[in-house]
């Protein structure tokens, strides 16, 4: 209704004590911008340690396992169907670790809407020859092109050319300390020998560093057909087949179902590394619990300023009650100049957040783990400022709420008696 | 033509803290259209209370309170306040002036808050009361750069912005010399004879009430004469 009149009269209010003003909106202003940059450093953090595993983990892995059968001859007998059976002394069935028609069942993942992409991959394990001492190692053969769309590949890869793997023949891709304990350098050639005891020369062509050590001295990437040429199989031989979501949450659900489907393993990245998931989970209720307190403290900064205001303007408060102004209106006064503090100490709070972020942004960081990290991680994430703004807006809200009806219940005939 | 504008019927209040006592007994009296009464009574005998209870900022009382031929018993505070706004003009001992504002915007605080007109009216009718009273060269000044005198008149200006029906002062020339006094009387005698406003003016100073046209003298919380002169 009298808006305007409302808001010049919360204007000249405020304009009294601006100082106080000033002082109330400054921890507003700082409780945002911390609340801000810590959670857009936290998240920055949490995406870089979940892309440690994250980025070039497959959401659903498709694979076959040596295992005992699940299903023994003598359930499907009819005979003892109705019997209670002892099978002692079960073994693992001795099964080809490939994925049959693996062709179709990755054209039928490709239709599925859920799926980002494909990936397929063969698992090797091998024998690094150095001299007369063999090391143990693993070797990936990666579909090159699908391998950097999807799991970032390329990011890991810290000398030489990723795309050289596809167009060289027999070459490799080491893992930082393997190629350390090797003394190996760009354009080598080594020597790895299959379990079955096959030997092959690969030509060094580059350098593969995930960040977790232990990783990086065992595993090396070929190409896939360098791998079948390794295994001495044949070209539709593949152990492997990663899927990458559009959802990344969707991936238990759709392990379950491709198992089903496929009559395969299937493990979720959930499964698969469960204390990543916990691990950022837990961060981010720290950071969000700080963030939060900052801004509850903020609030009883405002509070106590708005009770220390209103016992120093009894008087106008009366004064503007006995010339009509009913208490409507002066709670009104009181949210407004509330909001006022709020909304201009929290749209500062956002810039100076985003402002001190950015700056984290440009502070260098430079750690052997991580490769493709050269400052501090920021995850300017629309979220947070969202949440800054209506958490902000929201507690002022309540600060004002509680002096406002005070305010708004004063007696004018107590306050001017009692001169 | 001249019709009651206020009546009190029967007004009784009480104070209970810290016991109880009855300050007003049964006060009945009405106040017709252009009347200039003052209220006369020794300090503590409940002439500001009452004043209180018909300005319908004090609330708790027993009896009947009309103004303008409408009774105020159960009515909500937001509408008290707008019949406050609307039909009281009200003048304080100490002038209340809101510091933060200037002169001008003191005395169309009031009158932007009923919105009867707008902004630009309001600030012509506020030019013109200021300067019935003599004083429109000092609207855009601060209230603190202003003289006692001055700060009532300003006072009073704003009391009369909404063209009240009528005018309550309590204790108006308490805190001035005689020479401003003499000002604030005469200004209060040129609204009463010449704009026909009625006025109520709770005082103790008996020389400023013998002047005016009718005396209520109370004591005790009752009325102990009540004297027109016209």
């Amino acid at each position: 209704m009298n808006f305007k009149l409302i808001a010049s009269v919360s204007a000249s209010l405020l304009m009294a004590r601006w100082k106080q003003t000033l002082v109330a909106a400054i921890g507003v202003t700082f409780s945002i911008t911390m609340f801000i940059t810590l959670l857009s450093f936290m998240a920055g953090l949490n995406t870089l340690l979940d892309g440690l595993i994250g980025n070039r983990t497959a959401h659903i892995r498709l694979y076959n396992e040596i295992q005992p059968t699940k299903v023994q001859p003598v359930y499907l007998s009819d005979k003892y169907k109705n019997h209670y059976n002892f099978i002692s002394s079960v073994k693992p069935k001795n099964e080809r670790l490939q994925i049959y028609s693996n062709g179709a069942v990755m054209d039928a993942l490709k239709k599925d809407e859920r799926v980002l992409g494909v990936a397929p991959k063969i698992i090797a394990q091998v024998f690094y020859n150095v001299g007369a001492i063999d090391l143990t190692g693993v070797i990936n053969g990666v579909d090159v092109e699908e391998e950097s769309r999807l799991f970032s590949f390329k990011d890991y890869v810290t000398s030489g050319n990723v795309i050289d793997l596809r167009n060289i023949p027999n070459s490799i891709i080491l893992g930082k300390g393997a190629a350390e304990k090797m003394l190996a350098n760009l354009g080598d050639v080594i020597q790895v020998t299959t379990p079955k005891g096959e030997r092959m020369q690969l030509k060094v062509v580059g350098y593969f560093q995930s960040g977790i050590q232990e990783i990086d001295k065992v595993q090396s990437y070929t190409s896939i057909i360098t791998a079948q040429k390794l295994l001495g199989e044949s070209n539709s031989y593949i152990t492997d087949i990663q899927v990458k979501l559009k959802d990344i949450l969707l991936a238990p659900s759709l392990a379950k179902e491709y198992a089903k489907l496929f009559d395969i393993e299937a493990v979720d990245i959930q499964s698969a590394n469960s204390q990543f998931e916990t691990g950022s989970s837990i961060r981010t209720l720290i950071s969000y619990a700080v963030g939060i307190t900052l801004l509850i403290v903020a609030g009883f900064g405002i509070y106590n300023i708005l009770n220390m205001m209103i016992y120093e303007k009894m008087d106008t408060i009366a004064i503007l009650k006995a010339t009509g102004f009913s208490g409507k209106d002066v709670n009104r006064i009181f949210i407004t100049i509330a909001l006022t503090i709020g909304v201009f100490g929290g749209m500062l709070g956002l810039l100076f957040g985003f402002g001190l972020s950015s700056l984290i942004d440009q502070v260098p960081f430079n750690t052997a783990a991580l490769p493709t990290i050269k400052t501090y991680p920021i995850d300017y994430n629309l979220k947070f400022y969202l949440i800054g703004t209506v958490f902000s807006i929201v507690t002022t809200y309540f600060a004002g709420f509680f002096p406002s009806r005070k305010a708004s219940k004063i007696d004018p005939v107590i306050i001017i008696r009692g001169k | 033509m001249n019709e009651k504008i206020l009546e009190a019927k029967n007004i009784t209040k009480y104070f209970h803290d810290p016991i109880s006592i009855q300050v007003l007994k049964e006060i009945t009296f009405s106040i017709l259209q252009g009347e200039f009464v003052s209220i006369i009574g020794k300090s503590g005998c409940g002439k500001s209370t009452l004043l209180y209870i018909l300005s319908t900022m004090d609330t708790d009382y027993e009896g009947d309170l009309l103004i303008g031929n409408i009774a105020m018993r159960n009515k909500k505070e937001a509408e008290l306040a707008l019949i406050r706004s609307e039909k009281i003009g009200f003048v304080f001992q100490f002038h209340y002036l809101l510091n933060e504002f200037s002169v001008l915007r003191n005395v169309m605080l009031p009158g932007l808050k009923l919105a009867k007109y707008s902004e630009k009216e309001v600030e012509a009718r506020a030019y013109q009361k200021l300067k019935i009273l003599g004083i429109q060269d000092e609207a855009l000044k601060k209230p603190n750069q202003l003289s006692g005198g001055q700060k009532q008149r300003v006072a009073i200006a704003r009391s009369l912005i909404n063209d009240p029906l009528i005018l309550m002062a309590d204790e108006p020339t308490g805190n001035l010399d005689k020479k401003n006094s003499e000002i604030v009387f005469s200004v209060f005698q040129e609204l009463s004879e010449v704009f026909n406003q009625a006025l109520l003016i709770v005082t103790h100073d008996n020389e400023f009430a013998a002047r005016t046209h009718r005396i209520i003298e109370m004591e005790d919380g009752k009325i102990l004469k009540d004297v027109s002169k016209k």
